[in-house]
């Protein structure tokens, strides 16, 4: 260090502006790094307690049908909450994935003023509305209506899919926005050049070559709905079963998490089931961020 | 420029011990005589001692059926002890009965005995101040015909028995179990003083933790039933007898409305000072007497009560 100094002298002050922002910035990676090790550690260490400790079968818990903690003899079988998960999550991404892309195929393609300037804000506004409040609007008007046109309570699969649906519309929207406006505009041109109409351009070379980030803004939807629990848990019924329609009572593995987690003492069976769920939530997560790598490594235009 | 990676990780490993034992002391009373297991000795900021000679920090945390009541008696408390900070949190009886046990909190709020949740070694260091009764009715939803049940009845419905309502004296339509999780603390009260052993979780059957969610569902679902504490009963559902007795605080006091728990808060050993005067003043007249806390809140003061009960469910007259 001393011999690098007297070179810089005239630049003293810039060396330690360079210095703090270098120290500065390593200090929040590295606390952020800690954090989230301590996270996944903690998880880990309270998940796995279930299968070491209390000597819980890993398969019965993972493909087990009968969730019932407090019963006597006790069993752990979790599928119903896993089941849940992946098929609200994924009927949501399915009822949500159409409407984005042609949202944002609208704002950029065929009015890009007005949807830039109006529609982007307006569906942006959508992410932050508190997810109590879909809730709320769910069990007020998607559950009623539901039981009043469909056989069952109206609480069920689909409503939870629904309002999943209308809560990961701007993550997938913002993100195939993106993707769409950073197209080069010498792809397009070309395709215009050739005599292609407006629509042949898009479902030509727009979204071909869209598609691996359009599928991340996707995956990002399901993600964001595998992991939210307060909205789904309110309509969803939270019955520990896999349902026999869409209209029946189930439940996913975050609501059966909120459910029980403050009503268990921490370190009893039960409650290191709960955070046996939240690990399988946790390793989902890593799966969804692999899964987006993958696809960003294909989408070199 | 190995120095500087070597003095950030130094920092961050302060900074992190830092924020822990921050939370430790969190939970302990500044000020008071207790042994504390924080080993940190900064000196504690507490202002000089109000006439009342209290000072100190409390934090209350647990059951979220006795939280409004906690709160609000806290607000009075601190209003006259100028010295004492009592914050109250949620989180559910397991998370009151855990912090307490463990030392995060002062006071561990829960709506059942503290065996019932906690091993028996764990739970036997724990103080039990009762501090009101909270009863539970059958509720359900308007349209359906039937104004009392049994306990036998009961048990048919949250067993899956009997799925229609038909079949208890009422219209023909199917009945639909508005439940609580099996770790809840008002299901444990319902089943163990209404139905007298354990419900199954049924397919179909609707699970809610929030009351105001259960009292929604049942008031719009046709056909619903559920149980409910007596606070949250209005005219959006129906209240049913069980047994032939109506559920309302009069016959809860004088013993024959079975379906009530108390509402306790646990203390690690005895209370110190500032908590044990808190304690106390949830149990002085200003808060338990007719027009007090309690009442306007829906529980049920226990000194109005004419019975007690132990652990184990025996009832004696007081």
């Amino acid at each position: 260090m001393a011999q690098t100094i007297p070179k810089k002298t005239a630049g003293n002050n810039h060396f330690v502006e360079e210095w703090v922002g270098k120290v500065y910035t390593t200090l929040c990676v590295l606390f952020l790094v800690a954090t989230i090790i301590a996270m996944v550690y903690f998880v880990a260490s309270r998940g796995l307690s279930t299968f070491f400790k209390d000597h819980v079968n890993v398969f019965e818990l993972l493909g087990g049908l009968k969730w019932s903690p407090e019963g006597s003899p006790p069993s752990f079988g979790a599928f119903p909450f896993i089941f849940g998960s992946f098929s609200t999550s994924l009927l949501a991404a399915l009822l949500a994935a159409p409407l984005s892309i042609c949202a944002s195929i609208f704002m950029i393609e065929i009015t890009p003023k007005f949807g830039r300037k109006f529609l982007q804000p307006v569906i942006e506004l959508l992410a932050g509305i508190p997810s109590v409040v879909y809730g709320f609007i769910g069990l007020s008007v998607i559950v009623p209506l539901f039981r009043d046109i469909f056989p069952g309570q109206g609480l069920g699969v689909a409503a939870g899919a629904l309002v999943l649906s209308i809560m990961i519309l701007p993550t997938m929207t913002t993100v195939a926005t993106d993707a769409l406006a950073s197209l080069p505009a010498g792809l397009k041109e070309g395709s215009y050049a050739l005599g292609a109409t407006r629509w042949q351009t898009i479902y030509r070379v727009v979204i071909p070559t869209t598609l691996p980030a359009l599928m991340t803004g996707v995956v990002l939807g399901i993600a964001r709905a595998f992991g939210e629990a307060l909205a789904v848990q309110m309509v969803i019924g939270n019955a520990p079963f896999v349902p026999r329609s869409l209209f029946e009572s189930a439940s996913t593995l975050t609501s059966a998490i909120t459910l029980s987690m403050g009503n268990t003492a921490a370190g009893s069976t039960h409650n290191n089931a709960l955070w046996s769920l939240a690990m399988i939530l946790m390793l989902m997560t890593f799966v969804f961020v692999f899964i987006v790598r993958w696809l960003e490594g294909r989408s070199k235009l | 420029m190995k120095k500087s990676l070597m003095l950030i990780m130094a920092m961050v490993l302060t900074f992190t011990l830092a924020a822990c034992g921050q939370a430790n002391n969190g939970g302990t009373t500044a000020g008071s005589a207790t042994s504390s297991s924080s080993p940190s000795t900064e000196p504690s900021a507490e202002p000089s001692a109000e006439a009342s000679g209290l000072t100190g920090s409390l934090l209350a945390t647990g059951s979220s059926a006795l939280q409004p009541l906690v709160d609000q008696a806290s607000k009075m408390f601190m209003e006259k002890n100028s010295g004492v900070t009592i914050q109250v949190q949620g989180g559910g009886s397991g998370t009151g009965l855990t912090q307490v046990s463990e030392g995060q909190a002062n006071i561990g709020n829960s709506d059942v005995y503290a065996e019932e949740k906690l091993d028996a070694d764990k739970a036997k260091e724990l103080v039990d101040h009762q501090v009101a009764v909270v009863a539970m009715a059958a509720v359900v939803n308007k349209a359906v015909k039937v104004d009392n049940l049994t306990k036998q009845q009961l048990v048919d419905i949250f067993t899956g028995k009997v799925t229609n309502w038909k079949d208890l004296g009422g219209d023909d339509a199917a009945i639909v179990i508005v439940n609580r999780p099996a770790s809840s603390g008002t299901r444990a009260t319902f089943e163990k003083y209404a139905l007298g052993q354990k419900s199954e979780d049924l397919q179909g059957s609707i699970q809610e933790d929030s009351s105001g969610t259960v009292k929604k569902i049942i008031g719009e679902t046709p056909g619903a039933i559920g149980y409910l504490a007596l606070s949250y009963l209005d005219d959006s559902i129906k209240s049913v007898s069980y047994d032939g007795v109506a559920a309302n605080v009069e016959n809860v006091a004088n013993g024959t409305y079975p379906v009530w728990a108390y509402e306790h808060m646990y203390t690690k050993g005895e209370p110190d000072a500032a908590a044990k005067a808190f304690l106390e003043y949830m149990m002085s007249d200003e808060i338990q007497n007719e027009k007090g806390l309690v009442v306007e809140l829906g529980y049920i003061p226990t000194s109005q009560m004419q019975v007690v009960r132990d652990l184990d469910g025996n009832i004696t007259k007081k």
